[in-house]
């Protein structure tokens, strides 16, 4: 396959494109809810909107009403998101929850997908325990209670926590904290008894929960896959969502860059455009470089996982790792030379910068996965 | 042409079969040295039959240069059967059967600029390993700005008078042919060098070789001294040999930029940190996080390889991304030569002992400075990239 998008895919990428370009602008978006801190740190009209574009179910089965279309698919629109950086919980809900439910029961399906597919439910996955991604050591326990489970533990950053009609929740029900094996993971809804959520907003105004699962009981037919067999439906749920973090990350990087370009060619100093300082004209084509490079290994990721190859999981850590250095060259550059204004508010430049910071730490950051790629590789 | 997914399947098993009867095991061995490197011309030998049989039988099929069209000596081969050979050679680790600068430069531009004539008689040649060809570009005072060449072609009716001096010709000692670029208008800069092909037997041409910091000399100074040029021996037209040049100079940013895969693009800290161990050495930890960085760097140009000869097979890539290319590949190489130094400790040092087969590493590592000078310096390529690409002002 050769690794460009084809027809069918550059028709979605301009349909993408001119959508986010509209209606998922900063200003109608990001600025909007931000400046009316908004609980939600997205507007649940625009997600409808991702309804009827088909976006918000694009990997969903046909058979269940989605679009059954694949990663490279979604790495699309995730692009046009990252270069809006349009607020939406498209990545937790159409990318991460919709992976999780490829193996979900038809009653799960049933009762999950119609609302994901129209978009009128936003769904979060809780996964992090810590301040940083550690996803091979999971201690929240849900313990057999019945015909069903007791869920008790704490999640961190969980994206959209507070406005999730429910969360995937990956749990221990077997086995000790690091062990590999033992994991399931359930579909929690949001009127649970006993789950709590504290809210942060983020430095990117995105809003996110810490949430506390105080002994909520689940019925057995919350199980999301197999019991204690939820570690591969949770690689695959990382591998999915890491390659759709750096599709949005490529995304920022290309707003950012094309944004810092344009300046350089319209910012006069010493009587000429600082775009012709050669001081500045190389670490703009360096910063080119690197993100095409990046764009390159998110779309070889994207087609790996689309085709259910063996170097998908490795490749989805060479993208998130690729993207996120990229991303955090292209948002320094960016402010750097866009001098003093870049430092404020009123230009989008740092807003950039902020989501790019968040972007890079979801789902695993450069380092870590940088050191997976190596213990991946055996060494 | 078969690009059909069945179609490309049936190729595919088609080009396994093919290459697991033609393909000796010996070329299924990395290049270990340049003896190993098949480079083809009048004086070549071949190291072993093995080596002997591959060439013959890649020349045979047209595989030593698939992609161009059969009249030509080639395969004919779409551009997704190309990849589905390149992707098939990469898996058995199939070593090229011939290396060229023909293949590589000459070719492409004699595609795109030749004569049909000059076409049917050249590109036959040099799919077949008959000339080895040599690049006259650089000159002693002229290398980033490379236009400013000297060397001249005075028109003496049927034939030309080359006079002037070349340097950093690779192997210019070696070859049997020249391409090389010759000032015909001393008062037009850009439209005053005529792109010319002659035979490096000719009188009035000498080569001495440049000992590099590496103790190699893969390059030359190249002389000429009267040297008669037959008129009718230039490809494109005369004083537009600069358009030629340039076509041909995306060419070689490619070759070098390693985007074809191979060595250039692949992960080392596994093999780096398994051959430290083999000697009980042990690679600490700061390290192996810069070789895990690299690993990431590397795999990723690895795809930015495969996109941009996927893009330029189809015409999709911009036209000055060879310089892209050129530059991220040559950076990361001399990244990875530097990781090779560091991983392997006072070992790598050694520079004539047998272990190291006579200073591979220390020398390998030497070499790849040129990486980033040699075809256009990074901060030339970066120039381009600003200028062209992302189209900066007055760069």
């Amino acid at each position: 396959m050769p690794l460009y998008h084809d027809d069918d895919q550059a028709m979605l990428a301009d349909t993408a494109r001119q959508f986010m370009a509209d209606e998922g602008s900063i200003k109608n978006q990001l600025r909007h809810w931000r400046d009316r801190e908004c609980k939600d740190g997205f507007g649940h009209g625009l997600w409808g909107q991702f309804g009827e574009m088909g976006f918000a179910g694009m990997l969903v089965d046909e058979a269940d009403g989605g679009l059954g279309m694949g990663h490279v698919e979604a790495g699309i629109v995730l692009e046009e998101i990252g270069r809006n950086l349009t607020p939406s919980p498209f990545l937790t809900s159409s990318v991460l929850a919709a992976t999780a439910f490829k193996d979900a029961s038809a009653e799960l399906r049933g009762r999950w997908l119609p609302g994901l597919v129209s978009g009128e439910k936003v769904y979060a996955v809780a996964l992090d325990e810590g301040a940083k991604h550690r996803p091979e050591r999971i201690t929240t326990r849900a313990e057999r209670s019945g015909n069903g489970f007791r869920l008790t533990g704490e999640k961190t950053f969980v994206l959209h926590g507070a406005s999730a009609d429910m969360i995937v929740v990956a749990a221990r029900t077997a086995g000790a904290d690091d062990d590999a094996e033992g994991i399931t993971l359930f579909a929690v809804p949001r009127d649970a008894s006993g789950m709590s959520h504290d809210a942060v907003r983020l430095v990117d105004s995105s809003m996110a929960t810490h949430t506390k699962f105080d002994g909520v009981e689940l019925d057995g037919d919350a199980v999301i896959g197999e019991v204690d067999g939820g570690r591969e439906l949770l690689g695959r749920m990382l591998d999915a969502g890491r390659c759709g973090a750096a599709a949005e990350s490529v995304g920022v990087s290309r707003g950012a860059m094309d944004m810092t370009v344009d300046y350089l060619k319209q910012r006069k100093q010493f009587g000429r455009l600082i775009g012709e300082f050669q001081a500045l004209q190389h670490r703009a084509a360096h910063l080119y470089s690197e993100v095409e490079i990046a764009r390159a290994a998110v779309i070889k990721a994207q087609q790996l996982l689309d085709g259910g190859s063996e170097n998908a999981s490795l490749m989805a850590s060479v993208a998130k790792a690729k993207a996120g250095k990229a991303a955090g060259l292209a948002v320094r550059e960016g402010v750097q030379m866009h001098g003093g204004i870049g430092m404020t508010d009123e230009y989008d430049i740092g807003l950039y910068m902020k989501r790019d910071r968040a972007l890079a730490e979801f789902l695993g950051d450069q380092y870590y996965h940088a050191n997976r790629v190596a213990e991946l590789s055996g060494y | 042409m078969a690009d059909s997914t069945a179609d490309l399947e049936t190729f595919r098993q088609e080009t396994r079969a093919w290459l697991d009867a033609n393909c000796p095991p010996e070329m299924r061995e990395p290049v270990r040295d340049e003896e190993d490197v098949f480079w083809g011309g009048r004086n070549a030998r071949f190291k072993s039959d093995a080596q002997r049989q591959w060439f013959e039988a890649s020349v045979a099929k047209g595989y030593t240069v698939p992609s161009w069209p059969k009249e030509y000596g080639g395969a004919g081969l779409s551009p997704a059967e190309a990849k589905v050979l390149r992707e098939e050679m990469a898996r058995i680790g199939a070593r090229p059967p011939l290396s060229s600068f023909g293949i590589w430069m000459l070719g492409p531009a004699l595609l795109h600029f030749g004569t049909e004539e000059q076409k049917r008689h050249y590109l036959n040649q040099i799919a077949r390993g008959e000339i080895r060809w040599c690049q006259g570009y650089s000159e002693p005072g002229s290398g980033s700005d490379l236009v400013s060449l000297q060397t001249y072609g005075e028109d003496a009716g049927d034939h030309w008078v080359v006079n002037g001096q070349k340097i950093w010709t690779s192997y210019a000692d070696q070859a049997d042919w020249i391409f090389c670029l010759v000032r015909t208008d001393k008062t037009n800069k850009y439209q005053g060098i005529t792109f010319m092909l002659f035979d490096m037997a000719s009188e009035g041409v000498s080569t001495k070789p440049i000992l590099l910091i590496s103790g190699n000399s893969p390059f030359c100074e190249t002389f000429f001294d009267n040297v008669k040029v037959p008129k009718d021996q230039f490809v494109g037209e005369v004083n537009r040999g600069w358009d030629v040049a340039k076509y041909l100079l995306g060419h070689e940013r490619e070759m070098i930029s390693g985007a074809g895969g191979g060595d250039r693009t692949a992960a080392i800290g596994a093999a780096l940190t398994r051959a430290a161990g083999k000697h009980g050495d042990t690679l600490d930890p700061v390290l192996r996080a810069e070789l895990a960085q690299f690993d990431v760097d590397a795999l990723a140009y690895a795809c930015m390889g495969e996109k941009f000869l996927d893009e330029a097979k189809v015409g999709k890539a911009h036209p000055a991304q060879p310089n892209m290319m050129k530059y991220a590949g040559t950076e990361l190489n001399k990244r990875r030569h530097e990781l090779f130094m560091a991983a392997g400790g006072s070992r790598a040092l050694e520079w004539d002992s047998e272990a190291t087969g006579g200073g591979k590493t220390a020398r390998g590592w030497l070499r790849t400075k040129a990486n980033s000078i040699e075809g256009g310096t990074s901060e030339v390529m970066l120039n381009v990239i600003a200028k062209r690409i992302l189209d900066l002002p007055g760069a």
